[in-house]
């Protein structure tokens, strides 16, 4: 080989220009790596969620929505707070079925998030109409959530609820296909039917159900 | 008492101006502006660089419409400044401060309406004259070869100023902001198998949070317009070498070989 010595198998000019970009790569790495990891890390970062009071179980009734103000994140103020409908659920109209988590029986009080599952907006409560409508672009949801007219690709979103202790307890969101089974959550303008579930698979990021081992105290003074 | 030998000392002269006579005081004070450019140029041989970008031929018969690039680059420019000094009163504070510091730089700070004016509506502007620019580059064929690089930078530019606008407009954080910002969120993950993800990286978590804001601003004046001043100066080293292309209309001048006439 030209320029080398006897028996090298590659020139000293050729090592010592690999080794300097390895060095100048590895050098970048050092910083680019941690960088892209620090931007990407909340795609893998699980957010705790709390069990809220949202008010008495005589505060609900079958035939109409109350709407309660919710924290979604906590400690942002207004950027961080909802909207959840809620009334007492009704065996006549909600087929779906009650289930068991921690001895506790879930999901006696349906409570809908305002998300019109279109896009996101905030979705509005229609007491005459008995529909859920969606400003932005004309979403329709019935008394149930189901999509009712318009672009919404699933019925509203629900959030998990439970009794304890005299106070109507609501937990993370979780996301219904048309059948309304349950699904972990989702975004808006995912659907959950047919190959949709598989498309828009979910994410590490949101919410298992919380343990109720720790539901935060009722209010010392009843009722505030 | 004599003067320290430091004040006395005469620099050597330049080599090749040996003989040449010192000019007197008022003569070298008049030509103090070209005595610098000169010592700058001899360090830096910019200048043959400056007359390569600045003076270059140009083809016959362009017009107006050729204006239309530097027009879309001063209004970047014109982003960039007013975007720097609009970040002295800005605070991307997710409860209430970055609103709060918007409503300050429009009610309090001399001149802050006109700032924050020239930039919300000088992003406008920009998008208008770059699809002006797309169109007479597109009309007059002037992305062909050998201009294609040219023109596909061009479109990264385009696709960036756009990420631009979406990321700008959730920082005077009202109601607009907000809700414009969970629709396009949502449009982002509605994209098949990595979109639910993408919208985890843009809000920094499955819900709009605590870090969503600054993550916007980061990206609004860090990460995009360091990239876009880095392609704008590759589009234009471009745009320099390659020359600019004539319009359509008028005919190449034929050479002198095709149009002789030769007698039989």
């Amino acid at each position: 080989m030209p320029g080398a010595f006897e028996g090298e198998t590659v020139t000293r000019r050729r090592f010592m220009t690999g080794v300097a970009h390895s060095a100048g790569g590895i050098a970048a790495m050092a910083f680019t790596l941690p960088a892209l990891g620090f931007a990407l890390g909340p795609i893998f970062d699980r957010e705790p969620f709390q069990w809220q009071i949202i008010g008495k179980p005589e505060d609900f009734t079958e035939l109409d929505y109350v709407t309660k103000a919710i924290t979604i994140v906590a400690g942002i103020g207004e950027a961080g707070e909802s909207i959840a409908y809620v009334r007492r659920r009704d065996p006549e109209i909600d087929t779906e079925p009650l289930f068991k988590h921690d001895n506790y029986v879930l999901n006696n009080f349906v409570a809908l998030s305002s998300r019109c599952m279109h896009l996101g907006c905030p979705v509005r409560y229609v007491e005459a109409a008995e529909r859920f409508i969606c400003p932005c672009h004309g979403g329709v949801y019935n008394f149930r959530g189901e999509v009712a007219g318009g672009p919404p690709v699933r019925p509203l979103d629900r959030f998990y609820t439970l009794e304890h202790d005299g106070y109507v307890y609501l937990g993370p969101r979780y996301s219904v296909n048309s059948e309304l089974e349950r699904f972990s959550p989702r975004d808006p303008g995912e659907p959950l039917d047919g190959i949709g579930q598989f498309l828009y698979p979910a994410r590490f990021s949101t919410s298992v159900l919380p343990s109720t081992a720790n539901l935060p105290a009722p209010p010392a003074v009843s009722g505030t | 008492m004599p003067l320290p030998k430091l004040l006395g000392r005469t620099n050597p002269a330049e080599p090749g101006h040996a003989d040449e006579p010192k000019p007197a005081p008022i003569e070298a004070a008049a030509e103090a502006g070209i005595t610098v450019v000169d010592w700058i140029d001899e360090r830096t041989a910019l200048s043959p660089g400056i007359r390569w970008l600045m003076f270059r031929k140009v083809p016959k018969g362009i017009n107006w419409a050729y204006t239309l690039g530097s027009a879309t680059l001063f209004a970047f420019l014109n982003q960039a400044v007013t975007g720097v000094f609009l970040a002295m009163y800005y605070r991307p504070d997710v409860s209430g401060g970055a609103y709060e510091s918007i409503r300050n730089i429009n009610d309090n700070v001399f001149l802050g309406q006109f700032v924050h004016g020239m930039h919300k509506w000088g992003a406008s502007v920009m998008i208008i004259l770059i699809f002006l620019h797309m169109g007479r580059v597109f009309f007059f064929g002037a992305y062909k070869y050998p201009r294609e690089l040219t023109w596909i930078i061009g479109v990264v530019l385009l696709i960036l100023t756009m990420a631009m606008g979406f990321t700008g407009y959730l920082l005077p954080f009202d109601q607009r902001s907000y809700w414009a910002t969970i629709v396009g969120v949502n449009i982002n993950n509605t994209g098949p198998f990595i979109g639910p993800y993408m919208g985890d990286f843009l809000r920094a978590g499955p819900e709009f949070g605590a870090t969503t804001l600054s993550r916007f601003y980061a990206i609004h004046m860090l990460l995009i317009p360091g990239i876009m001043a880095a392609l704008i100066g590759f589009h234009l080293y471009l745009v320099t070498k390659l020359g600019i292309s004539a319009p359509p209309w008028v005919k190449a001048h034929e050479p002198e070989a095709v149009t002789e006439y030769v007698e039989v």
